[in-house]
């Protein structure tokens, strides 16, 4: 499903002393298949913008078409919409409420498929939590409560996943997570993009994690999209980011002073390309010196 | 003098349970600024709690400015002197308005009103929030909430503050501005910190860094050491801050650069091998 938004505009509060438009013309197309990224300190919109994707929040202003749904229609279904775009929140592991991590992977198949039978259920719920690498039969009857941080947010992703979403977003997937943890949702979610979800969509502060492993980002600031390109297009530009008072990827920091002193590193601004173009850089000096 | 000290620490959270902190002998000086690492669930959190004796231990001793936290008479004055700021700041806040919520502290350890207001005042300054002193804690940002978090802190006058991955739930810009906070209290005002943090970059701005692994200290040294030791890093599940895995990277690569924590010092580094290449 392609996403297309189109002068999209949002305001919290409207007609009230704390009217504040959050967003002002977001325009944004996001291709089925996309590892996309969201970038933009707190308050630019992003998150305003993601829960518009599956409804959250109804289109007041411009336009928005999921795949073959138009958001602005009032006879849109948004219940099979919601089915198929699914969000992940901050910090998913504080949403478990269940008494066991079956019923709770199982809340949103229930509200999304009342025809379903118990058996078909169960089938999906092991099916979903295998994916994010948990052993259904050993924690199925366990409470959420039980597990690991980890463990939990696992779970959590699973609740989601288990509808079939064709698109997944994520906020802040690996927030509060050791970096051995960070690591393995990330290696998880590209898992579920490969052969679950067609598109992934993670909104994240971690520069690093953007340049690592989008396929294609976007930068917010002040309710809009300032820009949309690959992370290494988008990190070229890190002068721009700077002023936008965001962080760039330690590679681009370190590119950059070394531009400053004349020496230019060509680079996507992955960790591995940028040691391999240091690297290559550094074996032709050596080599124009011994000529 | 000593401001903590954990001598042979055990502790367990169920009687038929493994040790959760398991002989953990450990001393901070005063003024110190150590960072604690470690994977999730190596017994960080309970280290910090077992410090103002929310925790007490199961074996061993640990004392605060020599009182024994098991002491229950020393109880108040121990949490007195170790403040702790957790990590979400939503639920570090009970009052409506800002110096409300600082006032909670001192007034529940009988500070004299006048003084409590010159109390907020100093709390307030220290973490550069004067201007927001009447507003509401709900409509300010993430970081500045933990500012907020750490001035209702302040307001107690502890020796000792205690961050327990405090700046986890923050935004890169709101994550400075409390580092910043932080490190100023501990060089301006001889503050010791016990910072709990999963920011390999964090622990670089620390004098020392304390690594935990199931429940024991298995690394102590300066940061820039322990950085140094990549492998064993990598043992306990930690990772390098980016900057220093480049290096090594390089390094392996047979460029002749020395091990870089940040940005800059990588940038000096290959700059200096490309000239002498």
């Amino acid at each position: 499903m392609r996403i297309v938004a189109k002068g999209l505009t949002y305001t919290y509060n409207p007609k009230s002393p704390f009217a504040s438009q959050a967003l002002k013309g977001v325009d944004i197309v996001i291709e089925e298949g996309e590892f996309f990224g969201i970038i933009g300190h707190t308050g630019s919109g992003k998150s305003t913008f993601v829960q518009h994707l599956n409804a959250l929040i109804r289109l007041t202003g411009g336009s928005l078409t999921v795949g073959d749904y138009d958001l602005a229609d009032k006879k849109c279904k948004f219940l099979e919409l919601r089915s198929k775009v699914g969000m992940v929140f901050q910090y998913p592991e504080y949403q478990l409420f269940a008494e066991t991590v079956e019923k709770d992977v199982m809340f949103g198949l229930k509200n999304f498929h009342k025809e379903m039978k118990e058996e078909e259920m169960r089938t999906a719920v092991r099916e979903a939590l295998e994916r994010v690498d948990l052993n259904y039969e050993e924690v199925k009857d366990k409470s959420p409560f039980e597990l690991s941080g980890g463990q939990r947010r696992r779970v959590a992703i699973a609740g989601v996943i288990v509808t079939r979403p064709e698109i997944l977003i994520l906020d802040e997937p690996a927030a509060g997570l050791d970096p051995l943890g960070k690591k393995e949702i990330m290696q998880l979610l590209h898992a579920i993009h490969g052969s679950w979800c067609k598109t992934v969509i993670i909104v994240s502060h971690d520069m690093d994690e953007i340049s690592e492993n989008c396929t294609r980002a976007a930068v917010f600031s002040e309710g809009k999209v300032v820009m949309e390109d690959t992370p290494a297009a988008i990190f070229c530009r890190s002068d721009e980011l700077v002023s936008l008072g965001l962080d760039i990827p330690v590679t681009a920091k370190c590119a950059r002073l070394l531009k400053e002193r004349g020496i230019e590193v060509q680079t996507d601004f992955t960790c591995d390309d940028f040691i391999g173009r240091v690297l290559a850089l550094w074996k032709e000096r050596g080599k124009a010196d011994a000529q | 003098m000593e401001a903590v000290r954990f001598e042979n620490v055990k502790f367990l959270y169920r009687e038929d349970g493994d040790y959760a902190v398991n002989g953990v002998t450990l001393t901070v000086g005063e003024g110190e600024f150590v960072a604690v690492l470690g994977r999730n669930g190596s017994c960080k959190s309970t280290l910090a709690k077992l410090i103002n004796a929310l925790l007490v231990p199961s074996e061993g001793k640990v004392t605060v400015f020599g009182m024994d936290t098991s002491d229950e008479k020393k109880t108040f004055e121990i949490r007195k002197n170790a403040g702790m700021v957790f990590q979400n700041p939503d639920n570090q806040t009970v009052a409506s308005i800002v110096e409300d919520d600082i006032a909670f502290g001192p007034e529940n350890i009988g500070v004299p009103r006048e003084e409590i207001g010159r109390r907020i005042d100093f709390a307030l300054d220290a973490v550069g929030m004067q201007a927001f002193r009447h507003m509401t804690p709900s409509r300010l940002s993430g970081g500045q909430k933990q500012r907020i978090a750490i001035a209702g802190v302040l307001a107690v006058l502890p020796k000792i503050m205690i961050l327990d991955e405090s700046t986890a739930m923050l935004d890169p810009k709101g994550r400075r501005e409390v580092m910043d906070v932080i490190k100023k209290l501990n060089k301006e005002r001889g503050m010791t910190v016990i910072l709990i943090t999963h920011f390999m970059e964090e622990a670089l701005e620390a004098d020392r860094a304390v690594v935990m692994h199931r429940g024991e200290v298995v690394m102590d040294a300066s940061p820039e050491e322990i950085f140094s030791r990549a492998e064993e890093l990598e043992a306990y599940n930690l990772t390098l801050p980016r900057a220093a895995y480049i290096s090594k990277k390089l390094a392996e690569g047979g460029m002749p650069v020395k091990g870089a924590f940040n940005a800059e010092a990588l940038a000096e580094e290959i700059c200096a091998s490309l000239q002498k290449a």
